[in-house]
């Protein structure tokens, strides 16, 4: 069972500046949900995008403690776009 | 974990197959929501080639690393690593994943 805090401050300290949005789907602590709007994304392919988050979750998705994280990444300009 | 043996043969498979699943499962039975969103959204776009890692558990930790991507399904488009469920559902919805089949 894994803390959505604890999660979101490990995706905030690898990307400076992000913001981060998570969410429990399941309620059982190992599906999460996550929208993160970061100004590192830009020129950055969806993939490598992804992979940022996903970097300093790698222990937690390797134990399978952290079986799914559903991702939407944003640049801020992306982002204030797709707010509208 | 990847050996050389294990990457021949994820090369081959990739350059081989138009369409490329690594999925939890097969296409008419998917094991994972995941894995099955992924199937539901290629099938109607060409014939897919589908690895069921759940079988092999070689390749289930083996293409994580090959593609450094730490989730399951994994999908190549044309030889190219395109990523999971998330990035095809959402280029399906941006309308780009039928051009990246046909190229």
């Amino acid at each position: 069972m894994l803390n959505p805090d604890v999660l979101k401050a490990r995706i905030e300290q690898a990307l400076p500046g992000a913001q981060v949005e998570l969410r429990d789907t399941t309620g059982t602590g190992d599906h999460f949900e996550a929208r993160v709007v970061s100004p590192t994304f830009a020129g950055l392919s969806m993939v490598e995008q992804h992979q940022q988050v996903y970097g300093p979750l790698k222990d937690v998705l390797q134990t399978g403690e952290l079986h799914a994280l559903a991702l939407k990444t944003y640049t801020p300009e992306q982002w204030s776009k797709v707010k509208r | 974990m990847i050996n050389d043996a294990l990457k021949a043969r994820f090369d081959k498979e990739i350059s081989e197959n138009p369409i490329v699943i690594y999925m939890k499962g097969s296409a008419l039975f998917p094991q994972c929501g995941f894995s099955a969103k992924t199937v539901s959204l290629l099938q109607p776009l060409g014939k897919l080639y589908t690895v069921n890692v759940l079988a092999e558990p070689d390749v289930r930790d083996g293409i994580k690393a090959y593609s450094n991507w730490p989730t399951i399904p994994q999908v190549f488009i044309r030889g190219k690593f395109v990523g999971g469920c998330d990035i095809v559902t959402e280029l399906a919805e941006r309308g780009e994943l039928e051009a990246m089949i046909k190229g």
